[in-house]
Protein backbone atom coordinates (compact mmCIF):
# COMPACT_ATOMS: atom_id res chain seq x y z
CA UNK A 1 0.00 0.00 0.00
CA UNK A 2 0.98 3.58 -0.61
CA UNK A 3 1.02 6.14 2.26
CA UNK A 4 -0.86 9.66 2.25
CA UNK A 5 2.21 11.75 3.74
CA UNK A 6 3.46 14.75 3.18
CA UNK A 7 6.13 13.97 -0.21
CA UNK A 8 8.09 16.97 1.22
CA UNK A 9 8.62 16.32 4.43
CA UNK A 10 10.08 12.70 3.68
CA UNK A 11 13.84 11.80 5.23
CA UNK A 12 13.65 8.11 4.34
CA UNK A 13 11.90 6.49 2.01
CA UNK A 14 11.35 2.53 1.90
CA UNK A 15 9.70 1.24 -2.14
CA UNK A 16 8.72 -1.68 -2.70
CA UNK A 17 11.06 -3.48 -0.11
CA UNK A 18 11.15 -7.28 0.07
CA UNK A 19 13.24 -8.53 2.53
CA UNK A 20 14.93 -12.08 2.19
CA UNK A 21 16.81 -14.34 4.80
CA UNK A 22 17.93 -17.00 2.13
CA UNK A 23 14.77 -17.79 0.54
CA UNK A 24 12.49 -16.70 2.77
CA UNK A 25 10.99 -13.33 2.36
CA UNK A 26 10.36 -12.04 5.71
CA UNK A 27 8.96 -8.47 4.47
CA UNK A 28 7.02 -7.83 1.30
CA UNK A 29 6.38 -4.69 -0.89
CA UNK A 30 6.77 -1.86 2.05
CA UNK A 31 5.83 1.64 0.78
CA UNK A 32 7.27 3.71 4.20
CA UNK A 33 7.74 7.52 4.00
CA UNK A 34 9.47 8.54 7.45
CA UNK A 35 8.76 12.12 7.97
CA UNK A 36 11.12 14.62 9.67
CA UNK A 37 11.53 15.71 13.06
CA UNK A 38 8.93 13.27 13.81
CA UNK A 39 8.39 10.41 15.92
CA UNK A 40 7.03 7.02 14.06
CA UNK A 41 6.49 4.05 15.53
CA UNK A 42 6.40 0.50 13.49
CA UNK A 43 3.89 -1.53 15.51
CA UNK A 44 2.77 -5.67 14.58
CA UNK A 45 2.84 -8.78 16.39
CA UNK A 46 5.92 -11.17 16.71
CA UNK A 47 7.25 -12.11 13.13
CA UNK A 48 5.36 -9.28 11.02
CA UNK A 49 8.86 -7.90 10.34
CA UNK A 50 9.27 -4.74 11.77
CA UNK A 51 12.44 -4.97 13.48
CA UNK A 52 13.79 -6.04 10.07
CA UNK A 53 12.52 -3.29 8.46
CA UNK A 54 13.99 -1.20 11.09
CA UNK A 55 17.49 -2.86 10.96
CA UNK A 56 17.56 -2.62 6.74
CA UNK A 57 16.85 0.92 7.14
CA UNK A 58 20.91 1.34 9.00
CA UNK A 59 21.99 -1.45 6.99
CA UNK A 60 22.05 -3.82 9.90
CA UNK A 61 20.78 -6.63 8.12
CA UNK A 62 24.94 -6.58 6.02
CA UNK A 63 25.54 -8.49 8.92
CA UNK A 64 23.22 -11.34 8.58
CA UNK A 65 24.74 -13.04 5.65
CA UNK A 66 21.77 -14.65 3.76
CA UNK A 67 19.38 -11.30 4.44
CA UNK A 68 19.15 -9.59 0.84
CA UNK A 69 16.35 -7.20 -0.08
CA UNK A 70 14.09 -5.79 -3.13
CA UNK A 71 13.35 -2.72 -3.73
CA UNK A 72 14.74 0.85 -2.23
CA UNK A 73 15.14 2.19 0.82
CA UNK A 74 15.84 6.29 -0.28
CA UNK A 75 18.08 8.62 2.01
CA UNK A 76 17.60 11.94 0.98
CA UNK A 77 16.81 10.29 -2.65
CA UNK A 78 20.05 8.16 -2.19
CA UNK A 79 19.79 4.33 -2.38
CA UNK A 80 21.85 3.24 0.92
CA UNK A 81 22.23 0.10 -1.08
CA UNK A 82 24.34 1.42 -3.87
CA UNK A 83 27.18 -0.35 -4.70
CA UNK A 84 29.10 2.98 -3.93
CA UNK A 85 27.54 3.73 -0.36
CA UNK A 86 29.88 3.52 2.77
CA UNK A 87 27.51 1.34 5.10
CA UNK A 88 29.65 2.41 8.21
CA UNK A 89 28.65 6.24 6.99
CA UNK A 90 25.16 4.98 6.39
CA UNK A 91 25.13 4.31 10.31
CA UNK A 92 26.86 7.48 11.19
CA UNK A 93 23.86 9.35 9.64
CA UNK A 94 21.30 6.44 10.95
CA UNK A 95 22.11 5.59 14.41
CA UNK A 96 20.56 2.67 15.94
CA UNK A 97 19.26 2.05 19.98
CA UNK A 98 18.53 -1.34 21.27
CA UNK A 99 16.34 -2.76 23.15
CA UNK A 100 18.95 -4.50 26.03
CA UNK A 101 21.15 -1.19 26.80
CA UNK A 102 24.48 -2.01 25.63
CA UNK A 103 27.00 0.25 26.74
CA UNK A 104 30.56 -0.73 26.19
CA UNK A 105 32.86 -1.95 29.53
CA UNK A 106 34.01 1.48 29.99
CA UNK A 107 33.89 4.55 31.38
CA UNK A 108 30.63 6.92 30.97
CA UNK A 109 32.73 9.17 29.21
CA UNK A 110 34.77 6.66 27.05
CA UNK A 111 31.25 5.66 25.57
CA UNK A 112 30.70 8.85 24.13
CA UNK A 113 33.96 9.39 23.11
CA UNK A 114 34.82 6.43 21.60
CA UNK A 115 32.59 6.83 18.92
CA UNK A 116 33.36 10.63 18.11
CA UNK A 117 36.71 9.40 18.00
CA UNK A 118 36.60 6.93 15.53
CA UNK A 119 34.54 8.99 13.19
CA UNK A 120 37.58 11.68 13.11
CA UNK A 121 36.16 14.47 15.46
CA UNK A 122 38.41 16.57 16.26
CA UNK A 123 36.67 19.47 18.06
CA UNK A 124 36.65 19.62 21.70
CA UNK A 125 35.65 16.03 23.31
CA UNK A 126 34.75 17.48 27.11
CA UNK A 127 32.02 19.61 25.10
CA UNK A 128 30.93 17.09 23.15
CA UNK A 129 30.70 14.29 25.87
CA UNK A 130 29.06 17.09 28.01
CA UNK A 131 26.28 18.09 25.22
CA UNK A 132 25.22 14.96 24.15
CA UNK A 133 24.56 13.66 27.75
CA UNK A 134 22.62 17.13 28.06
CA UNK A 135 21.16 16.26 25.00
CA UNK A 136 20.30 12.94 26.37
CA UNK A 137 18.80 13.76 29.51
CA UNK A 138 21.51 12.02 31.50
CA UNK A 139 23.83 15.00 32.37
CA UNK A 140 22.66 15.95 35.71
CA UNK A 141 22.81 12.56 37.04
CA UNK A 142 26.24 11.38 36.19
CA UNK A 143 28.51 15.24 35.71
CA UNK A 144 30.43 14.14 38.95
CA UNK A 145 31.18 10.63 37.51
CA UNK A 146 32.05 10.67 34.54
CA UNK A 147 34.77 8.10 34.89
CA UNK A 148 32.84 5.97 36.49
CA UNK A 149 32.00 2.73 34.89
CA UNK A 150 28.74 2.64 32.30
CA UNK A 151 27.78 -0.62 33.79
CA UNK A 152 27.01 0.86 37.40
CA UNK A 153 24.42 2.91 35.97
CA UNK A 154 20.60 1.72 36.03
CA UNK A 155 18.86 -0.39 33.34
CA UNK A 156 17.10 3.28 32.05
CA UNK A 157 20.21 5.01 32.75
CA UNK A 158 22.52 2.86 30.23
CA UNK A 159 19.90 3.03 28.00
CA UNK A 160 20.22 7.24 27.86
CA UNK A 161 23.63 6.85 27.52
CA UNK A 162 22.87 4.32 24.71
CA UNK A 163 20.69 7.45 23.00
CA UNK A 164 23.60 9.98 24.04
CA UNK A 165 25.94 7.49 22.27
CA UNK A 166 23.99 7.66 19.05
CA UNK A 167 23.91 10.96 18.99
CA UNK A 168 27.36 11.79 19.50
CA UNK A 169 28.23 10.56 15.84
CA UNK A 170 25.54 13.43 14.60
CA UNK A 171 23.25 11.40 13.44
CA UNK A 172 19.94 12.66 11.32
CA UNK A 173 17.64 9.89 12.19
CA UNK A 174 17.57 7.72 15.22
CA UNK A 175 16.22 4.03 14.92
CA UNK A 176 14.76 2.41 18.34
CA UNK A 177 14.57 -1.59 18.68
CA UNK A 178 11.85 -1.80 21.81
CA UNK A 179 14.14 0.42 23.74
CA UNK A 180 11.77 0.19 26.87
CA UNK A 181 11.55 -3.25 27.15
CA UNK A 182 14.14 -3.83 29.56
CA UNK A 183 12.82 -0.74 31.44
CA UNK A 184 10.97 0.27 34.51
CA UNK A 185 7.74 2.54 33.69
CA UNK A 186 9.74 5.69 35.19
CA UNK A 187 12.50 4.94 33.35
CA UNK A 188 10.10 4.25 30.13
CA UNK A 189 8.46 7.52 30.72
CA UNK A 190 11.79 9.54 31.33
CA UNK A 191 12.87 7.50 27.14
CA UNK A 192 9.79 8.83 25.55
CA UNK A 193 10.07 12.20 26.94
CA UNK A 194 13.56 12.10 25.57
CA UNK A 195 12.02 11.54 22.71
CA UNK A 196 10.03 13.95 22.22
CA UNK A 197 12.66 16.49 22.66
CA UNK A 198 14.86 14.72 20.30
CA UNK A 199 12.58 15.13 17.82
CA UNK A 200 12.34 18.78 17.36
CA UNK A 201 16.23 18.05 15.88
CA UNK A 202 16.32 14.32 15.03
CA UNK A 203 13.33 11.70 13.21
CA UNK A 204 13.36 8.78 15.54
CA UNK A 205 11.86 5.47 14.09
CA UNK A 206 10.41 3.08 17.34
CA UNK A 207 9.72 -0.26 17.11
CA UNK A 208 7.57 -1.11 20.12
CA UNK A 209 5.76 -4.35 21.31
CA UNK A 210 3.88 -1.92 23.65
CA UNK A 211 0.69 -0.42 22.50
CA UNK A 212 -0.03 2.07 24.73
CA UNK A 213 3.95 3.09 24.27
CA UNK A 214 3.02 3.65 20.39
CA UNK A 215 -0.13 5.72 20.96
CA UNK A 216 1.40 7.72 23.87
CA UNK A 217 4.92 8.64 22.41
CA UNK A 218 4.69 8.40 18.27
CA UNK A 219 3.55 10.72 15.80
CA UNK A 220 2.72 8.56 13.13
CA UNK A 221 1.98 4.67 13.36
CA UNK A 222 2.67 2.07 10.67
CA UNK A 223 0.47 -1.09 11.77
CA UNK A 224 2.82 -4.10 10.39
CA UNK A 225 1.17 -7.75 10.36
CA UNK A 226 2.36 -11.43 8.71
CA UNK A 227 0.45 -12.43 5.56
CA UNK A 228 -0.45 -16.31 4.71
CA UNK A 229 2.52 -17.04 3.12
CA UNK A 230 4.33 -15.56 6.17
CA UNK A 231 6.25 -12.74 4.79
CA UNK A 232 5.47 -9.37 7.35
CA UNK A 233 3.44 -6.73 5.56
CA UNK A 234 2.65 -3.22 6.14
CA UNK A 235 -1.17 -2.83 6.71
CA UNK A 236 -1.75 0.49 7.24
CA UNK A 237 -0.07 3.67 7.75
CA UNK A 238 -0.84 7.16 9.67
CA UNK A 239 -1.26 9.96 12.23
CA UNK A 240 -0.94 8.23 15.82
CA UNK A 241 -4.37 9.44 16.89
CA UNK A 242 -6.44 8.12 13.69
CA UNK A 243 -4.77 4.87 13.88
CA UNK A 244 -5.62 4.66 17.39
CA UNK A 245 -9.72 6.05 17.63
CA UNK A 246 -10.03 5.26 13.62
CA UNK A 247 -8.26 2.64 12.17
CA UNK A 248 -9.30 2.10 8.54
CA UNK A 249 -8.25 -1.66 8.33
CA UNK A 250 -9.91 -4.30 10.59
CA UNK A 251 -7.11 -6.01 10.89
CA UNK A 252 -5.34 -3.06 12.39
CA UNK A 253 -8.80 -2.85 14.64
CA UNK A 254 -8.26 -6.58 15.60
CA UNK A 255 -4.80 -5.77 16.10
CA UNK A 256 -5.27 -2.40 18.50
CA UNK A 257 -8.26 -3.56 20.44
CA UNK A 258 -6.06 -6.86 21.43
CA UNK A 259 -8.75 -9.18 19.71
CA UNK A 260 -5.84 -10.53 16.94
CA UNK A 261 -6.50 -13.80 16.40
CA UNK B 1 -10.68 -14.53 21.23
CA UNK B 2 -8.43 -12.57 23.30
CA UNK B 3 -9.99 -9.69 25.90
CA UNK B 4 -12.67 -12.17 26.97
CA UNK B 5 -12.80 -9.75 30.36
CA UNK B 6 -13.28 -6.82 28.63
CA UNK B 7 -16.20 -8.02 26.24
CA UNK B 8 -17.57 -9.40 28.88
CA UNK B 9 -17.54 -6.07 31.27
CA UNK B 10 -18.63 -3.98 28.03
CA UNK B 11 -21.32 -6.33 27.77
CA UNK B 12 -22.81 -5.86 31.35
CA UNK B 13 -22.63 -2.35 31.11
CA UNK B 14 -24.54 -2.24 27.93
CA UNK B 15 -27.18 -4.12 30.01
CA UNK B 16 -26.96 -1.82 32.30
CA UNK B 17 -27.54 0.96 29.78
CA UNK B 18 -30.45 -0.36 28.79
CA UNK B 19 -31.53 -0.41 32.16
CA UNK B 20 -31.45 3.24 32.64
CA UNK B 21 -33.42 3.77 29.01
CA UNK B 22 -36.33 2.00 30.58
CA UNK B 23 -35.74 3.64 33.63
CA UNK B 24 -36.35 6.74 31.50
CA UNK B 25 -38.92 5.45 29.25
CA UNK B 26 -41.24 4.38 32.62
CA UNK B 27 -40.84 7.78 33.86
CA UNK B 28 -41.42 9.26 31.07
CA UNK B 29 -44.74 7.49 30.42
CA UNK B 30 -45.70 7.62 33.76
CA UNK B 31 -45.40 11.25 33.93
CA UNK B 32 -47.74 11.93 31.19
CA UNK B 33 -50.32 9.22 32.59
CA UNK B 34 -50.27 10.98 36.17
CA UNK B 35 -50.35 14.70 34.45
CA UNK B 36 -53.71 13.39 32.73
CA UNK B 37 -54.90 11.66 35.92
CA UNK B 38 -53.50 14.76 38.12
CA UNK B 39 -52.66 12.72 40.62
CA UNK B 40 -50.27 14.25 42.96
CA UNK B 41 -48.93 11.99 44.77
CA UNK B 42 -47.48 9.78 42.25
CA UNK B 43 -46.10 13.03 41.03
CA UNK B 44 -44.11 13.86 44.60
CA UNK B 45 -43.11 9.93 43.80
CA UNK B 46 -41.99 9.99 40.19
CA UNK B 47 -40.24 13.47 41.11
CA UNK B 48 -38.16 12.32 44.16
CA UNK B 49 -37.22 8.89 42.03
CA UNK B 50 -35.65 10.70 39.25
CA UNK B 51 -32.99 10.23 41.64
CA UNK B 52 -32.39 6.55 41.09
CA UNK B 53 -32.03 8.20 37.29
CA UNK B 54 -29.35 10.02 38.12
CA UNK B 55 -27.42 7.43 40.55
CA UNK B 56 -27.51 4.60 37.67
CA UNK B 57 -26.35 7.27 35.30
CA UNK B 58 -22.98 8.06 38.18
CA UNK B 59 -22.75 4.22 38.44
CA UNK B 60 -22.43 3.16 34.96
CA UNK B 61 -19.56 6.56 34.29
CA UNK B 62 -17.85 4.94 37.32
CA UNK B 63 -17.56 1.76 36.02
CA UNK B 64 -16.83 3.28 32.17
CA UNK B 65 -13.70 4.90 33.79
CA UNK B 66 -12.59 1.82 35.74
CA UNK B 67 -12.49 0.24 32.40
CA UNK B 68 -10.85 3.21 30.36
CA UNK B 69 -8.25 3.02 33.29
CA UNK B 70 -7.52 -0.88 33.64
CA UNK B 71 -8.66 -1.87 30.12
CA UNK B 72 -6.70 0.74 28.25
CA UNK B 73 -9.22 0.23 25.04
CA UNK B 74 -8.54 1.31 22.16
CA UNK B 75 -10.56 2.00 18.37
CA UNK B 76 -13.67 0.92 18.76
CA UNK B 77 -13.95 0.13 22.08
CA UNK B 78 -12.62 2.88 22.89
CA UNK B 79 -15.33 5.04 20.74
CA UNK B 80 -17.75 2.83 22.40
CA UNK B 81 -16.95 3.89 26.03
CA UNK B 82 -16.55 7.65 24.83
CA UNK B 83 -20.07 7.79 23.33
CA UNK B 84 -21.73 5.48 26.09
CA UNK B 85 -20.06 8.47 28.22
CA UNK B 86 -22.44 10.93 26.29
CA UNK B 87 -25.48 8.73 26.12
CA UNK B 88 -25.72 8.67 29.41
CA UNK B 89 -25.72 11.51 29.82
CA UNK B 90 -28.44 12.09 27.42
CA UNK B 91 -30.75 9.67 29.47
CA UNK B 92 -29.81 11.47 32.37
CA UNK B 93 -31.43 14.62 31.27
CA UNK B 94 -34.64 12.60 29.47
CA UNK B 95 -34.90 11.34 32.82
CA UNK B 96 -34.74 15.23 34.72
CA UNK B 97 -37.71 16.33 31.30
CA UNK B 98 -40.04 13.44 33.55
CA UNK B 99 -38.84 15.28 36.62
CA UNK B 100 -39.91 18.46 35.02
CA UNK B 101 -43.71 17.19 33.58
CA UNK B 102 -43.93 16.02 37.08
CA UNK B 103 -43.46 19.45 38.67
CA UNK B 104 -45.83 20.63 36.25
CA UNK B 105 -48.36 18.56 37.74
CA UNK B 106 -47.52 19.05 41.11
CA UNK B 107 -48.01 23.28 40.39
CA UNK B 108 -51.22 22.66 38.53
CA UNK B 109 -52.69 20.79 41.03
CA UNK B 110 -56.42 20.63 40.20
CA UNK B 111 -56.38 23.91 38.16
CA UNK B 112 -59.58 23.89 36.32
CA UNK B 113 -57.92 24.32 32.52
CA UNK B 114 -57.78 21.55 29.25
CA UNK B 115 -54.55 19.65 28.94
CA UNK B 116 -54.29 18.18 25.26
CA UNK B 117 -53.48 14.91 26.75
CA UNK B 118 -54.35 12.49 24.00
CA UNK B 119 -51.89 14.99 22.15
CA UNK B 120 -49.13 15.14 24.81
CA UNK B 121 -49.16 10.88 25.16
CA UNK B 122 -48.99 10.54 21.43
CA UNK B 123 -45.59 12.43 21.68
CA UNK B 124 -44.59 10.75 24.75
CA UNK B 125 -45.51 7.44 23.14
CA UNK B 126 -43.15 8.36 19.82
CA UNK B 127 -40.66 9.87 21.56
CA UNK B 128 -40.60 6.68 23.84
CA UNK B 129 -40.60 4.56 20.73
CA UNK B 130 -37.80 6.78 19.31
CA UNK B 131 -35.74 6.03 22.43
CA UNK B 132 -36.55 2.13 22.48
CA UNK B 133 -35.83 1.83 19.42
CA UNK B 134 -32.35 4.43 19.32
CA UNK B 135 -31.41 2.39 22.33
CA UNK B 136 -31.62 -1.10 20.36
CA UNK B 137 -29.90 0.45 17.11
CA UNK B 138 -27.41 1.16 20.15
CA UNK B 139 -26.36 -2.10 21.54
CA UNK B 140 -26.48 -3.71 17.56
CA UNK B 141 -23.80 -1.08 16.42
CA UNK B 142 -26.78 -0.31 13.01
CA UNK B 143 -25.97 2.96 12.00
CA UNK B 144 -28.31 2.48 9.36
CA UNK B 145 -31.48 1.97 11.48
CA UNK B 146 -30.08 4.72 13.69
CA UNK B 147 -30.14 7.28 10.66
CA UNK B 148 -33.38 6.19 10.32
CA UNK B 149 -34.77 6.96 14.13
CA UNK B 150 -33.25 10.76 14.08
CA UNK B 151 -35.28 11.10 10.72
CA UNK B 152 -38.31 10.49 12.64
CA UNK B 153 -38.42 13.49 14.95
CA UNK B 154 -39.80 15.51 12.55
CA UNK B 155 -43.15 13.51 13.82
CA UNK B 156 -42.24 14.89 17.22
CA UNK B 157 -41.66 18.31 16.14
CA UNK B 158 -45.38 18.54 14.43
CA UNK B 159 -46.74 17.33 16.97
CA UNK B 160 -45.38 20.04 19.35
CA UNK B 161 -45.89 22.55 16.41
CA UNK B 162 -49.90 21.44 16.81
CA UNK B 163 -50.23 21.75 20.46
CA UNK B 164 -48.12 25.09 21.20
CA UNK B 165 -50.58 26.73 18.43
CA UNK B 166 -53.49 25.19 20.39
CA UNK B 167 -52.40 26.23 23.51
CA UNK B 168 -51.27 29.79 21.91
CA UNK B 169 -55.13 29.90 20.93
CA UNK B 170 -56.17 29.44 24.29
CA UNK B 171 -54.51 31.32 25.81
CA UNK B 172 -55.35 34.55 23.91
CA UNK B 173 -58.64 33.09 24.07
CA UNK B 174 -58.67 33.34 28.16
CA UNK B 175 -55.56 35.70 29.24
CA UNK B 176 -56.48 34.11 33.26
CA UNK B 177 -55.12 30.83 32.38
CA UNK B 178 -51.80 32.12 30.76
CA UNK B 179 -49.76 30.97 33.60
CA UNK B 180 -51.44 27.19 33.44
CA UNK B 181 -51.16 26.85 30.01
CA UNK B 182 -47.42 27.90 29.99
CA UNK B 183 -46.77 25.00 32.30
CA UNK B 184 -48.67 22.66 29.90
CA UNK B 185 -46.13 24.38 26.96
CA UNK B 186 -43.01 23.25 28.92
CA UNK B 187 -44.55 19.44 29.13
CA UNK B 188 -44.71 19.44 25.50
CA UNK B 189 -41.53 21.04 25.49
CA UNK B 190 -40.01 18.81 27.77
CA UNK B 191 -41.02 15.86 25.05
CA UNK B 192 -39.43 17.72 22.04
CA UNK B 193 -36.71 18.16 23.13
CA UNK B 194 -36.36 14.59 24.79
CA UNK B 195 -36.88 13.13 20.95
CA UNK B 196 -34.00 15.76 20.16
CA UNK B 197 -31.77 14.01 22.67
CA UNK B 198 -32.85 10.04 21.37
CA UNK B 199 -31.19 12.12 17.74
CA UNK B 200 -27.65 12.83 19.71
CA UNK B 201 -28.14 9.44 20.72
CA UNK B 202 -28.62 8.67 17.00
CA UNK B 203 -25.40 10.33 16.18
CA UNK B 204 -23.17 8.64 18.58
CA UNK B 205 -24.25 5.18 17.28
CA UNK B 206 -23.09 5.99 13.96
CA UNK B 207 -19.96 7.74 15.52
CA UNK B 208 -19.14 4.43 17.18
CA UNK B 209 -19.74 2.42 14.26
CA UNK B 210 -17.89 4.38 11.34
CA UNK B 211 -16.08 6.74 13.20
CA UNK B 212 -17.56 9.84 11.45
CA UNK B 213 -19.09 11.96 14.02
CA UNK B 214 -22.39 12.86 12.14
CA UNK B 215 -25.04 16.11 12.78
CA UNK B 216 -28.13 14.80 12.42
CA UNK B 217 -30.77 17.35 13.73
CA UNK B 218 -29.89 20.63 12.62
CA UNK B 219 -33.50 22.40 12.98
CA UNK B 220 -33.57 22.57 16.72
CA UNK B 221 -30.45 22.83 19.12
CA UNK B 222 -31.93 24.70 21.57
CA UNK B 223 -30.51 23.64 25.16
CA UNK B 224 -32.69 23.83 28.06
CA UNK B 225 -33.06 21.93 31.27
CA UNK B 226 -37.17 21.96 31.19
CA UNK B 227 -37.38 21.02 35.20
Amino acid sequence: MTTQTNENNIIIQANDLSIYYGSFRAVKNVNLGIQRNKITAIIGPSGCGKSTVLRAFNRMNDFVQSAHNDGKILFHGQDIYAPEVDPVQVRQMIGMVFQKPNPFPKSIYENIAWGARINGYKGNMDELVENTLQAAALWDEVKDNLKKSALALSGGQQQRLCIARALAVKPEIILMDEPCSALDPIATLKIEDLMRELSVKYSIIIVTHNMQQAARASDLTAFFTMDEDRAGLMVEYGETSQIFTRPKDKRTEDYITGRFG
Amino acid sequence: MPRDTLTRQIHHLLDEVLLLGSMVEQATLSAVDILRQRDLKAAATLYENDQLINDKRFAIENAILILIATQQPMAHDLRLLAATLEIITELERMGDYAKGIAKVTLQLKDADINIPNRDLERMASQAVNMLHRGLSAFVNEDPNEASAIAGEDAVVDDLYNHIYHHLVETMIANPATIDQYNQVMWVAHNLERMADRVTNICERTVFIATGDMLEMDTTDDEESDGE
